[in-house]
Formats: C-alpha cells, sequence, structure tokens
C-alpha cells in the first residue's frame, strides 16, 4: 500500500505541491516513522535475552546480566563438550522426537487419506472431535497418563514416550495434513487406480509427493513442538540415559545454574539450534501455515 | 470441505469402476484409519476416561492410597474447594492467563500486526524475526532465558539502573507478573502471525472508504479493524488462553511456582499435590477443575464468534 522500503527522511514537505497530498504524504510519512519506532523498541525489548545467551557462552565469566565478554572463549562449549552433558541427552531428544514425529506422520497420513477422499457420515463428527481434541490441554492429562503407565510397566521406557508423544501431536497433524491433502487433485489418483495400483501404493507415489511442502510443514512443526516439549518426558522417563535434552536443561540449571551461566547459555544454544536451522530451512511459511491453519480455519 | 465428493455423487456410467473415489467409505477403505485410532484411543480417550475414574479415588504414590485404591466419591473435589492453597492458584492461573494472553499476547500481536503493515520493510523483517525466535525456542530455554533477565542481577536491573531507575526484585516482589512478562515474551509471535494473516485478507479500500466517510485512526482501528478481526479475535483468545492455562515447564524453571506459591498456578499446582505429595487421585481431580476452566473460557469465546461463522 505505501512505499515502506524508502528512508523515513525521504518525503520531506520541501518538495513543492499542493496543500492537501502533501499534508497526506507527510502524515503518511509521520506515520511510518513512528511506526518504524515503536517496532524498533519492541524488538529491542525482545532482543535481550537473546543477546544474553549468545554473548554469555562465549564468556567463561558470565554473570546473569547481559555484558560484552573480556575475552571471547570457547570454553563453554569445551566444558560441556562431553558424552553425558551433552551428546547423550541430544541423541536422547533426536531418537524421542525423531521417532515420535515418524510415529506422528506415518499415522496422520494414513488416516488423513480416508478422510480426504470418501464420503461417510461420521466425517463432520470426525472432524470436529479432531479439531477440539488440538486444543485439549495436554498438561491436564500427564497425572493420570503417568498412572497408566506405571500400571502397564511403561515408565522410563523410551517406546512408551513415543508412543504417548506421538499420539499427543496426532490431532493436530491430522487436521493439518488432511487440509493440505484436500487440495490434491484426484484426477491423477483416478487413473493410478485404473492402472491397477493399490491404496498405499498410490498414497505413496502419487499423492505424497504432490503435498510435498505441505507434509514438510507438519513434519517440521510436529518436531519442533516435540523439541521443545519439557511435561511429557519429565514425567514419563527417569533414568539419566534416557532423559533428552529439555529435562537434563533443567537439572543442570537447578544444579549448577547458580554458578556456571555460561555452561548454560551454551548448552541452550546447542538444544536450540536444530529448531532455528529447521526454522530458518522452511522460512516463515511454518509460521504462518501453521498459524493461519490453527489460527483463523479452526 | 466435502465439495470436492459432493460433485461425485452424480453417476456417471463411463467412470464407474471397482473403486472410485469419493465413494462411500466401507470398511475396508477405512483400514489405513487404524493406526491413528489405536494411538488416539489406546494414549488420548484411555487416560482421559481414566481420568474420571481417578479423581474419584484416593490414589496415591505411597501410603494408604497405593496399596489398595478405593473410591472417595466427590471428597477429592471437595477437598479441592475448601483448600486455600487451591483457590489462591485458581487466582493466579487467571491473572497470569488474562495479564499474559489474553491482555498480553493479543494486544501485543495486534499492535505487531498493525505496525508490519507501516513500518519500514527491514526493520519489519528483523523485528518480526526476533519475535518469533523468541518463539521457537524450547520451553525451558526461553524460561531459563527469562530468568536470567529478571533475576536480581540480571539485566533487566542493568538496564533500570543504567538509566536511573531503581531496580527490582520482580521473582521474589511479584513473581506472578515476572512469569505473566516471559509468556508474553513467548507467545506474542502466534497472536502477532495470526493477525498479520487476518489484517492481510481486509481489502484497503474499506479503510480508504473510512478515512473519506472522516473516520480517525482511532475510530477506523474499532469501527473497522476490529469487527472484520473478530472471527481470528474469538479463535487466537481460545487458543492462546487453552496454552497459557497449561503452561508449566516456563513456570517450573523460572521460580518452581514460589517464593511461598506466589507463582503456583494450577499445573504447578496439580503437579505438586500428585507428586511431591503422591496423591495422584487429588492430582487428577485438579487436572479435572483445569479443563473446565479451559472449557466454560472456550464457550465465552465461541459466542463471540459471528454467528456465520459457528457453521
Amino acid at each position: 500500500m505505501t512505499t515502506t522500503t524508502d528512508a523515513p527522511t525521504a518525503a520531506s514537505p520541501s518538495t513543492p505541491s499542493p496543500a492537501a497530498p502533501r499534508r497526506g504524504r507527510s502524515r503518511e510519512s509521520g506515520s511510518q516513522l513512528a511506526s518504524t519506532l515503536v517496532m524498533i523498541v519492541i524488538g529491542l525489548a525482545f532482543l535481550v535475552p537473546l543477546v544474553w545467551v549468545v554473548l554469555a557462552s562465549f564468556d567463561t565469566e558470565a554473570s546473569l546480566a547481559v555484558a560484552w565478554p573480556e575475552t571471547w572463549s570457547l570454553g563453554n562449549f569445551q566444558a560441556i563438550w562431553t558424552t553425558e552433558t551433552t551428546f547423550r541427552p541430544l541423541g536422547n531428544s533426536l531418537i524421542l522426537c525423531g521417532g515420535a514425529t515418524l510415529l506422528t506422520m506415518t499415522a496422520a497420513v494414513l488416516c488423513a487419506y480416508p478422510m480426504s477422499r470418501f464420503r461417510f457420515r461420521a466425517k463432520r463428527p470426525l472432524l470436529l472431535t479432531i479439531i477440539f481434541s488440538t486444543g485439549l490441554p495436554i498438561t491436564a492429562i500427564m497425572i493420570p497418563v503417568y498412572s497408566l503407565f506405571v500400571q502397564v510397566n511403561l515408565i522410563d521406557s523410551m517406546v512408551g514416550a513415543i508412543l504417548f508423544l506421538g499420539a499427543s501431536a496426532l490431532p493436530y497433524a491430522i487436521f493439518l495434513t488432511k487440509g493440505f491433502m484436500d487440495g490434491v487433485p484426484m484426477e491423477i489418483e483416478e487413473s493410478a487406480w485404473t492402472e491397477g495400483a493399490g491404496v498405499l501404493r498410490t498414497l505413496w507415489s502419487v499423492v505424497m509427493p504432490l503435498m510435498r511442502s505441505g507434509l514438510a510443514v507438519a513434519t517440521i512443526f510436529t518436531f519442533v513442538s516435540m523439541w521443545g516439549n519439557f511435561f511429557v518426558p519429565f514425567m514419563l522417563l527417569l533414568s539419566p540415559e534416557h532423559l533428552p535434552a529439555a529435562v537434563t536443561l533443567y537439572t543442570f540449571s537447578s544444579q549448577y545454574g547458580q554458578v556456571a551461566y555460561g555452561q548454560l547459555a551454551a548448552f541452550s544454544i546447542f538444544y536450540s539450534l536444530p529448531v532455528v536451522v529447521l526454522y530458518l530451512f522452511l522460512g516463515r511459511s511454518l509460521g504462518q501455515g501453521f498459524a493461519a491453519a490453527g489460527g483463523v480455519k479452526g | 470441505m466435502s465439495t470436492a465428493a459432493d460433485t461425485r455423487t452424480a453417476p456417471e456410467p463411463q467412470r464407474r469402476r471397482r473403486t472410485s473415489l469419493g465413494n462411500r467409505l466401507t470398511a475396508a477403505r477405512a483400514l489405513p484409519m487404524l493406526p491413528a485410532a489405536v494411538l488416539l484411543i489406546g494414549f488420548m480417550a484411555g487416560p482421559i476416561i481414566y481420568s474420571l475414574y481417578l479423581a474419584f479415588t484416593d490414589s496415591a504414590i505411597r501410603g494408604e492410597g497405593a496399596a489398595d485404591t478405593s473410591f472417595v466419591g466427590l471428597s477429592n473435589f471437595t477437598s479441592a474447594l475448601t483448600d486455600g492453597d487451591f483457590w489462591n492458584s485458581v487466582a493466579l492461573t487467571l491473572v497470569f492467563t488474562v495479564v499474559s494472553a489474553v491482555i498480553g499476547q493479543n494486544v501485543l500481536g495486534v499492535v505487531l500486526a498493525m505496525l508490519m503493515e507501516r513500518a519500514n520493510r527491514v526493520i519489519t523483517f528483523l523485528v518480526t524475526s526476533i519475535v518469533i525466535a523468541a518463539w521457537i525456542l524450547p520451553e525451558v530455554v526461553a524460561g531459563y532465558l527469562l530468568y536470567t533477565f529478571f533475576a536480581g542481577e540480571g539485566s533487566l536491573n542493568l538496564i533500570l539502573t543504567s538509566i536511573g531507575l531503581p531496580g527490582q526484585e520482580l521473582l521474589f516482589s511479584a513473581p506472578i507478573i515476572a512469569v505473566s512478562f516471559a509468556n508474553i515474551w513467548r507467545g506474542a509471535a502466534f497472536s502477532m502471525l495470526v493477525y498479520s494473516a487476518a489484517l492481510s485478507s481486509v481489502p484497503a479500500d474499506v479503510y480508504e472508504s473510512a478515512s473519506i466517510d472522516g473516520a480517525g485512526p482511532v475510530r477506523r482501528f474499532f469501527s473497522v479493524t476490529v469487527p472484520l478481526l473478530r472471527p481470528a479475535i474469538a479463535t487466537n483468545l481460545m487458543l492462546t488462553t487453552l496454552q497459557t492455562l497449561s503452561v508449566f515447564g516456563l513456570i517450573f524453571i523460572m521460580t518452581g511456582g514460589g517464593p511461598a506459591r506466589q507463582s503456583q498456578t494450577l499445573p504447578l499446582y496439580m503437579y505438586e499435590q500428585a507428586f511431591s505429595y503422591g496423591q495422584l487421585g487429588y492430582g487428577t481431580a485438579v487436572a479435572l477443575l483445569l479443563l473446565l476452566i479451559g472449557a466454560v473460557a472456550s464457550l465465552i469465546y465461541l459466542r463471540l464468534l459471528p454467528e456465520d461463522d459457528k457453521r
């Protein structure tokens, strides 16, 4: 709408032009300047904690406040460069979240296909149930889940945690996947049918390639939200050799958080890096696709 | 949604094959839905139904209820409703939800989305990237970063004292406000993206005709923007409220619910009762009351939706 790329000062009122448009234009550039300034203030406020974690990770003498390191060093990264502190928890996170994402997406694609392609009376209620359960606070069912897992001996089992994490992400994954699948036209599939391809074959080699970008959004979103999940592994996993980075960061901070700020910052960066990279890789389509699907359509 | 399927209902003889898309679902065709059904019934519906049983028992990790669990009727609920700590948590949960989600995230989200349309492009890109970065960071990392920010010797006080203002000990004096701000920091991006998507679908000529009619910016916002955004506002309020009601890790890392229960929202109270005191039945009853609050809030927001949007 507005020529926002201009520097705010460019549209100075010195250019001779009729009075009314000039006033309009200077008001417009004034509002752009004001908007930009407010934006900068908000941005700076959001930036401070992020700057702290980056600076502190390179500062072996880091304190709680944001400060320029007197000497830049990799000492913090070196100190946590061990199997026990860094690689095993991150490996566990990868197994837990990777396994659960694979499970969720497989089940979601298989479930979305009949929902997208066939008619049945319960379709609407089913879809509404799925949308409703995306809003269910998982926090509120963790006690019964814990209690059930104790009874069936799944506590502290990686498989158990993967199954629950996978199931808890499933409603949203089905909702997203079905939405993307509805956008794939059916004509191409029909010719595959006539050539005698089965359901799974058609799904795998015709439908899924056509919704690649949608599947990428759903997969990465599922993975990112699991990567950040703290409560589920905190409740369901106990022994140190199973704990993912989300939980070890908590135990690390409650044990050494009062002294080893720099090391904690370095570990936070290691742990956050995968989701930041995935986000950069997918760009804003992740955030926007997700927010649009969840916020406006839902 | 089902329009594509509906257009296909007319019988087309030349298309009639053994298996044609858009047909009725048969048992064989529903087979791929089985893994999802098993997972959802086993790990979601199962625990929900089980919680309806557990909340009426004295189930415990240790002690009497651990050896043999027995029905206790409504006593978990009555003892919750007569417990001062429970009501303290309810009040803190409401403060946390209203300050951080209903007001904080939503207002900041709308403001950012509107600024995005006016401000300098480069600045907009940088600032939205920062805001989104705060959103995608893992919850525990966000909690730790905001803990250091609000701590006595943290960045906030460094900034406050450097511009001549007195330092604050928010984590001790008003921990619920500190964790609310932390939740705004972490969640504003979501509302920003929702509102930005909604605003971009509002045609520009609506504003032009409003300003020709002499409506100022404030008037335009309340009588043009807000009504047009109503569906987005209602759904966004509902989603952010439900997310915020169940926040656990962020507060657990920052304050642990303390000091002296001053930031112990319902999820933390529930956790403490169930695991520190081992009362699983009582904890489940509290969880059900938390779900009830979420359901009531959702119903209120659904009433905000315009009639034709309810579908």
